[in-house]
């Protein structure tokens, strides 16, 4: 066994590349270069430390490891680390997407580079900390905290609605969250500790698990973004710079399905079943409304934006089914939306970075101009549509059978989706790629360069690999998904058969 | 009679005492050496104060009684005190520019923040009404002459005259408070009014009501809060810094003492109070604060919602509610000082700038201050991982063990409303385009700014130990 605190080093090591920043002083060229090479570095190794944890990670095993345990507030409030086939993907796909974001704001941003720098090191710690924590505080702590760098990161490099973008991000967020913030605070009485292993094996009384349900569906359906609390989220992509966008839909949603596994289902079964109908219509609805909204839009991002609602609707359907499919096809499916929106969203910041704009109306026939990117941006499209052999496939497929099992009507509500994310994705492929080049601002425009071939090629490959071989991700995460399953449907069969019995 | 007969030991009073000759010592030497002294007046009276902070440090733990039970020493007192000697030395080192223009070269301010600290020792440590009303008022006179202190500005006489004539009203009321409750009970002692005080005593709830009318006076809490942004505004800036620590400490530490351990039997009565008033305090404090464009001004908001939140832990009457509310002033005073040593280095070409607008680009002209405090707001806004999140914490986790969901509801509600304010702020520094570079910081103010600005970025690394110090003095009350 490891005798080194593994996770917390993978966890604070962007940190401590903050401070190497930090020290850096100097605004000059050289001062920018050095900012941009330590991030680099930093999110690098911070990758490579992860890659061990994925080396010695036992996937037979469903309980958590690489535990870190030590004293922290009095009374049952422990800094408490530790990482399950749940939360290691996640952790993975941060540490993973972060070198990426470095690399595609290397020649986007130009001013306060070394600030940059530490806002995205310093967000990939609480980032990887909110997955990574075993204690509700420590869990809040860095969950609510990512707010400050994001906030920040909209707020000073973004575009020009930036001011009314962070707040509504920030806010909307905050007000969320201080709600889960109080059920935490019930929990915490109920069971004496905030240590999340032994709240899961806690009793929660019917009415606390109600109202503790929803006080963090609050918080998580608005992270998530669920409908009708999504609307911050195509303001904030919109004004984000390209590396905020990315870093926003490939890990900051997350936390919000994240949330809903760790905690909705395995420390409230009874509630997560009792409310599962609402969550399915919300899904649904998210699913086809936000399509329909997604087809109407004149900004590409804000197209790309709307899509993922859609697809974290699947998301949030798949984890409530509570089956074995809808649960592993919703984790599968947030890896895969984390690479393949992460992945579009640079697609757009490469267009934007040289034209300026984000209208789609400026753009047509790009591909004349730009074949490898014509050809890039097709792949992750299709991985956004759920073509067949692309990640994006398994899990929509997945949520789907596994919805399919609990309730009929969702599952044939939300195939609309698929067809309508087809029709949205391949009119814009269409309007900006196909077709003559007529616009003459269109005529000098270059193809990818090395630097955007290095951001953008692993992407393609990991999305093609993943969906003719999902096995890898799926097998990771197998074991605590069957245990999570068998924990809900054993508490709430439990009392279906007391309420028969009576 | 000798005072070491049982019951009138002088030890526990020994800081006070110290307190008293020294500042007594202090305006002599002023009073004879006159107006250069100020310097050297304004250091002896740090050091004292230090000295002092020292004594009360080594008393010997468990509780002490003095006086026939008039004068307390606890735990509690111990905690609370050293706080408030804490925020008055350091206003006194903020002071200090203020202090060196000649036409203010005032030794007397010196001086009156000691005495006025003084009552807030005695105030602390009070066991009875009458010690009670002593240390308020000691500490309550010395204030409205510090908040006039710059004479010849209209603004600052103005803030001295409004704060004496409402100050004068609420002891008043509080006095009132007081004959009542000693008429209907038959003694002014903590302990005795404890044992006598049921629910079926209407005299004494009527009693109750006009002290704690009082007692929100002082805590500035709504609706007895109106004194509060005019003077905040109008008093020189060292001077708001510490009306915005020390006394709230002294005040928030009486208020405890006395809801906890006169009024016990009757929780149910003052907490329907208390309920209301944090509201109140919350909201007003959260909503008046958006429209201010003086930093000053929304300081004063900002500081009626905290008082809000703090009472948020008192109002559910357990030790875990003393406890947050120990933990929220302990944050509180840290994240004021800091906040305020940066309003006093705002100056630009030597001229203060107190508008809003006025912080402007901070980021860039100058990074390190507008970090610390933009870090400082999110703090007060209450973002983890800052120390202003674990104040909330813990006065929110008492409230919801004694089943106040409504009032914790409605806290974290206001508490959202709060930070669109506090980013407000930010935003300014962060996204604006500069408004020109700062003079540079003097040495006193900058170091106030590091102790009080690495204490909010790093309150998650030594919370535990905090945490444990708070605990065992809340216990020392029940």
């Amino acid at each position: 066994m490891t005798t080194w605190p593994i996770l917390s080093v993978t966890t604070f090591l962007p940190l401590v590349g903050a401070l190497i920043v930090y020290l850096s002083r100097g605004d000059d060229e050289a001062a920018k270069r050095n900012s941009r090479w330590i991030a680099l570095w930093t999110t690098l190794i911070t990758f490579a430390v992860s890659v061990i944890l994925v080396m010695r990670f036992d996937p037979g095993n469903p309980d958590f490891q690489f535990v870190e345990k030590a004293n922290w507030l009095a009374t049952g409030i422990t800094y408490h680390m530790g990482v399950d086939g749940i939360s290691l993907p996640l952790v993975i796909l941060t540490t993973a997407v972060m070198p990426f974001c470095i690399i595609a704001s290397w020649k986007a941003i130009t001013s306060r580079v070394r600030e940059y720098m530490m806002a995205f090191l310093i967000l990939e710690t609480l980032m990887v900390g909110t997955f990574s924590a075993l204690d509700l505080v420590l869990f809040y702590l860095f969950f609510e905290g990512g707010l400050i760098p994001m906030f920040l990161i909209i707020g000073v490099w973004g575009g020009p609605r930036r001011v009314y973008a962070s707040f509504k991000f920030f806010l909307y967020t905050l007000l969320g969250s201080v709600l889960m913030l109080l059920a935490i605070m019930a929990l915490y009485w109920n069971g004496g500790t905030t240590d999340i292993p032994t709240l899961m094996h806690t009793a929660v009384p019917r009415s606390l698990q109600t109202w503790a349900w929803l006080a963090f569906f609050a918080s998580f359906a608005v992270k998530m973004p669920m409908w009708p609390v999504h609307t911050w989220l195509p303001d904030a992509h919109v004004e984000a710079p390209t590396a905020g966008s990315v870093v926003l839909a490939a890990i900051l949603l997350k936390m919000g399905g994240y949330g809903f596994l760790r905690f909705s289902l395995p420390m409230f079964p009874l509630a997560s079943h009792d409310f599962a109908p609402l969550i399915f219509t919300l899904s649904a609805i998210a699913i086809i409304y936000t399509s329909l909204v997604a087809l109407m839009q004149e900004d590409m991002k804000k197209l790309i934006a709307y899509s993922s609602v859609a697809h974290m609707g699947f998301v949030t359907m798949g984890i409530f089914a509570g089956t074995m499919q809808g649960v592993a096809g919703g984790m599968f499916q947030m890896i895969s939306h984390g690479i393949v929106s992460g992945a579009l969203f640079l697609c757009v910041g490469i267009v934007y970075d040289r034209l300026h704009t984000r209208e789609i109306a400026a753009y047509g026939g790009l591909v004349n101009r730009m074949p490898l990117y014509a050809m890039t941006f097709m792949v992750f499209t299709m991985a956004n549509v759920g073509l067949p052999g692309t990640s994006g496939f398994v899990g929509e497929f997945m949520t789907l059978l596994g919805t399919f099992k609990v309730s009929i009507p969702t599952a044939f509500f939300a195939s609309f989706g698929v067809i309508l994310s087809a029709a949205y994705a391949l009119w814009l492929y269409r309007k900006v790629v196909f077709g003559a080049l007529v616009k003459p601002s269109l005529a000098s425009m270059k193809d990818l360069t090395f630097r955007e071939c290095l951001t953008l090629f692993p992407m393609i490959a990991l999305t093609i690999l993943f969906g003719v071989w999902p096995k890898p991700v799926l097998d990771m995460s197998a074991a605590s998904v069957q245990q999570l399953v068998n924990n809900y449907n054993t508490a709430v069969t439990a009392v279906k058969a007391a309420a028969l019995l009576q | 009679m000798s005072f070491s007969t049982a019951g009138y030991q002088l030890a526990p009073v020994l800081p006070e005492l110290v307190l008293a000759v020294g500042a007594m010592a202090l305006l002599m030497l002023g009073a004879y050496r006159g107006q250069e002294t100020t310097r050297t007046v304004t250091s002896l009276a740090v050091v004292l104060l230090i000295v002092v902070g020292a004594l009360v440090y080594m008393q010997p733990a468990g509780k002490q009684v003095t006086f026939g039970g008039s004068f307390v020493v606890d735990d509690f007192a111990r905690f609370m005190k050293i706080l408030a000697l804490i925020g008055s030395a350091v206003t006194l080192i903020l002071s200090t520019e203020f202090l060196s223009d000649p036409s203010r070269r005032i030794f007397e301010y010196a001086i009156l923040v000691l005495l006025s600290t003084l009552g807030m020792m005695v105030l602390i440590s009070a066991g009875d009404l009458i010690s009670l009303y002593l240390g308020l008022e000691l500490m309550s006179l010395a204030l409205y002459v510090v908040a006039a202190s710059n004479r010849d500005n209209a603004k600052s006489t103005e803030a001295g005259l409004k704060y004496f004539v409402l100050g004068a009203l609420s002891s008043g009321m509080l006095l009132y408070g007081a004959s009542l409750v000693y008429g209907f009970t038959g003694t002014v002692s903590f302990a005795g009014i404890a044992a006598a005080a049921t629910v079926s005593n209407v005299g004494l709830v009527f009693g109750l009501v006009f002290l704690l009318v009082g007692l929100c006076f002082k805590v500035s809490a709504v609706p007895f809060h109106m004194w509060t942004p005019d003077v905040y505004e109008g008093a020189p800036t060292p001077v708001t810094a510490f009306f915005a620590s020390a006394p709230k400490v002294a005040a928030l530490a009486v208020f405890t003492r006395v809801t906890l351990t006169a009024f016990p039997g009757i929780v149910s009565q003052w907490q329907q109070i208390l309920v209301f008033v944090s509201i109140a305090s919350m909201a007003l404090g959260s909503f008046a604060a958006i429209g201010q464009s003086n930093i000053k001004r929304l300081m004063a908001y900002s500081s009626i919602g905290h008082m809000g939140f703090a009472l948020v832990g008192l109002a559910s009457g357990t030790v875990e509610g003393a406890q947050g509310v120990l933990m929220y002033i302990v944050i509180y005073v840290a994240m004021t000082l800091g906040s305020f040593s940066i309003i006093l280095a705002m100056k630009r070409n030597g001229q203060a700038v107190e508008q809003i607008s006025d912080f402007a680009g901070l980021s860039r002209t100058n990074p390190l201050l507008a970090f610390m405090f933009a870090m400082l707001l999110f703090s007060l806004a209450g973002i983890p991982p800052l120390a202003g999140f674990f104040a909330k914490w813990y006065v929110f986790v008492a409230a919801i063990k004694a089943n106040l969901f409504t009032l914790a509801v409605i806290g974290v509600l206001t508490s959202v409303v709060g930070a669109y304010y506090y980013l407000a702020i930010v935003k300014t520094m962060y996204f604006d385009e500069p408004a020109g570079r700062v003079d540079p910081l003097r040495i006193e103010v900058r170091t106030v700014l590091a102790v009080a600005g690495l204490f909010n970025l790093l309150f998650a690394l030594f919370a535990g130990p905090v945490v444990s110090v708070a605990s065992a003095a809340a216990k020392s009350l029940f």
